[in-house]
């Protein structure tokens, strides 16, 4: 089921290793003996069709599932049984974008910033993404579009290796999407690993070094 | 750690003064219950003077409920549930941190209500600080009890009805010694066994309770 | 030295009931003894304690209503407890025949719970004057234990997904067994300030020899009957868990055939 074409780094040791995992969803089999290994700096893509299991292996990556089967191991641990204080090496972005709506951007960025005690300034981040004009609105007057890009600067506050990204492309105009890609290949060169799920593989295949498919 | 907890409980006050008109909500529910059993009973003074002490418990758990329905469902909703259950914190410690933040915008202005309701109920004054301290005493019990039914119900779309079938059967205990502790009061006689024993029981809920509802978030969500 | 092979004993005991067509056989073949043996039971101690047992100095006959109201409140407190530890062993060890064993106990167990509040009000009606006492330790908490199984199967039908039901459930039946014994000394310290002990409290001076030996039958009987129960509707649930799988394929194929 699983493909893994070819790695950027084959002398380096895996850090995220998944072995024959099994995911059920509702007593339903989604994944079946999945296997794929990450080293430092490299970025899985995982494609798949519509109900394919691509947020289920995110989920259970992110250790907020657990798998029917198999192992994964992330540095040594098991993501679903990583103790609180290692769970900030994490950042899992999902459908929803765990934002809160009554906040302003700005509390927003600050609260995640301060939560994941992470580092950077948010500033840079609001001009990056263009947010400035938007900066001290609620979050519920936002489009979705500027809602994804405060989402994903709330990623980028946060000091984990292991970004865990569903779909961030959605919503997002073609400037957003540079952004992203640009993203992705700076937290690669820091050594960082991602897995990215994605139907639209085209538009991430550069950044990409590893192809899951589902 | 523990700056992880101060960091919730300040975001969730934040966002409960924002939207104060689901705050206020449960405190007008709390006065318009209390205010109805007349209605349903008599104003004869000595009649009343005899239901004071259970109106203003019956009132106070009906409304702590409606209060906690949607304390983790809005989270839920917008992805923050997520965030949360991965969080550098013990997700007990997080729910326990969302418990007291909603205690101290529902409960406590209930602590202040809650004497205006007992002297139109023609409750003595001199019993009104033993019905605070009860109801301080028990009000957390109420909240830790309604938060766990509301993280068992988090993934239902019909949670608020279910939550009550769930939970009322289990607030037996508060009534009986929260009532208890009133009465006594009334009468002017000591207030310290049944306050101890709502005491322990806040204690036990506490304790247990967040760990429980943890539990129950993590599991509807997985 | 020695316990090394015995706990490795205990747990292949332990897995083999986690198998669900093992567990299936177990109490295929279980169930036949429980039902021949429950019916004798219930036969002898009815006969015995409707009939041979003396009448009650005080209550007349009335009282003979306690072989079916205390079998029946003693199996809806014990329903409880067993659902609750299959349910917690359920969710700790992921287990889904403990969860299975849950959901067949609790009908059970509400329905002998209602049994003891149906038989406790028409004992009432001769005793108090009326069917319902208010004022009842005993009555108030198998009200509230009742409310406790109805919820519980309520949370559970709400769910679309088992599994789901099945692990959030649990949490609530464990949430309830940690309560119970919290309201039932509360319900009795209620009562007690409430009014005094009633006439059953005390349950008279003392059981005779002759009304006691019929009662434990009818205990043993009433316990027997409810595992066989439990028996019956384990294995419909197993079924209907593992429909899909090719052990009950072959099973419902044979008995085609």
């Amino acid at each position: 089921m699983a493909s893994a074409t070819h790695g950027d780094h084959f002398g380096a040791c895996p850090v995220l290793t998944v072995t024959s995992l099994e995911v059920r969803r509702g007593g339903i089999g989604l994944l079946r003996d999945l296997s794929f290994e990450l080293s430092p700096g490299q970025t899985a893509l995982v494609t798949g069709a519509n109900g394919s299991g691509k947020t289920s292996l995110l989920r259970v990556l992110a250790g907020l599932a657990v798998p029917a089967a198999g192992r994964i191991d992330w540095h040594g641990k098991t993501p679903h049984r990583l103790p609180p204080e290692d769970r900030g090496d994490i950042a899992y972005l999902g459908h929803r974008d765990g934002l809160k709506r009554e906040l302003t951007v700005d509390e927003n960025l600050r609260f995640c910033r301060s939560f994941w005690k992470g580092r950077g300034a948010v500033e840079p981040l609001i001009a990056e993404l263009r947010l400035e004009a938007c900066r001290h609105r609620y979050v519920r007057r936002l489009s979705a579009g500027q809602r994804r890009r405060v989402a994903l600067a709330c990623l980028r506050l946060k000091p984990a290796r292991l970004w865990l990204l569903d779909e961030p492309l959605t919503n997002l105009d073609a400037r957003g999407t540079d952004v992203v890609i640009e993203w992705l290949g700076r937290h690669a060169a820091e050594g960082g690993v991602a897995v990215v799920s994605t139907h639209r593989p085209q538009r991430l295949a550069t950044a990409a070094s590893i192809e899951v498919a589902l | 750690m523990l700056d992880v907890v101060l960091h919730i409980l300040r975001r969730d006050l934040r966002l409960a003064f924002r939207r104060w008109s689901e705050l206020a909500t449960p405190l007008i529910f709390f006065v318009i219950i209390a205010s109805l059993f007349p209605l349903a009973a008599t104003p004869d003074e000595a009649q009343l003077r005899s239901i004071g002490a259970a109106v203003i418990w019956m009132s106070a758990l009906l409304s702590s409920l409606l209060a906690l329905d949607g304390l983790f469902r809005a989270d839920s909703e917008d992805g923050s549930m997520e965030q949360l259950i991965l969080a550098p914190a013990p997700l007990g410690l997080v729910v326990l941190a969302k418990i007291v933040a909603h205690w101290a915008v529902s409960g406590v202005p209930l602590l202040v209500l809650a004497p205006l309701v007992a002297m139109s109920f023609y409750l003595p004054l001199a019993a009104l600080p033993e019905l605070i301290a009860a109801l301080a005493l028990a009000t957390p019990t109420l909240s830790v009890l309604a938060a766990v039914g509301a993280a068992l119900t988090v993934s239902l779309r019909a949670g608020g009805t279910i939550i009550g079938l769930l939970i009322l059967p289990l607030t037996g205990p508060v009534l009986i010694f929260g009532t208890r502790a009133t009465e006594l009061a009334a009468l002017g006689e000591s207030v310290a066994g049944p306050l101890y024993l709502l005491a322990s029981l806040a204690v036990l809920a506490v304790s247990l309770g967040p760990l429980i509802a943890a539990a129950a978030v993590r599991t509807a969500l997985e | 030295m020695n316990a090394v092979p015995i706990r490795r004993r205990l747990w292949r005991a332990f897995h083999r009931l986690g198998s669900p067509p093992y567990v299936y056989r177990l109490a295929g073949r279980l169930s036949p003894w429980l039902g021949v043996t429950s019916c004798v039971l219930l036969a002898v101690g009815a006969f015995w304690g409707l009939v041979l047992a003396p009448p009650d100095y005080l209550q007349g006959d009335s009282f003979r209503i306690i072989y079916i109201h205390v079998p029946s409140a003693y199996l809806s407190m014990g329903g409880y407890v067993l659902m609750a530890v299959a349910a917690a062993i359920g969710y700790i060890w992921r287990m889904k025949l403990a969860h299975g064993l849950a959901v067949c106990v609790a009908p059970l167990g509400a329905w002998f719970t209602a049994l003891a509040l149906v038989t406790g009000g028409i004992w009432g009606k001769p005793t108090w004057g009326t069917y319902w006492e208010w004022g009842d330790a005993r009555l108030m908490f198998e009200l509230l234990l009742l409310f406790l199984y109805i919820g519980y199967m309520v949370l559970r039908m709400s769910f679309d997904d088992r599994e789901k039901a099945d692990r959030v459930s649990a949490l609530l039946a464990v949430v309830g067994v940690v309560n119970v014994p919290i309201i039932h000394y509360s319900v009795e310290w209620w009562t007690t300030l409430h009014q005094g002990p009633t006439l059953i409290r005390e349950g008279g001076p003392s059981i005779t020899m002759d009304m006691l030996i019929p009662l434990l039958i009818m205990l043993a009987g009433f316990s027997l009957f409810f595992g066989w129960l439990l028996c019956k509707r384990l294995q419909g649930e197993i079924l209907r868990r593992e429909s899909r799988t090719r052990w009950v394929r072959t099973l419902a194929a044979e008995a085609g055939a």
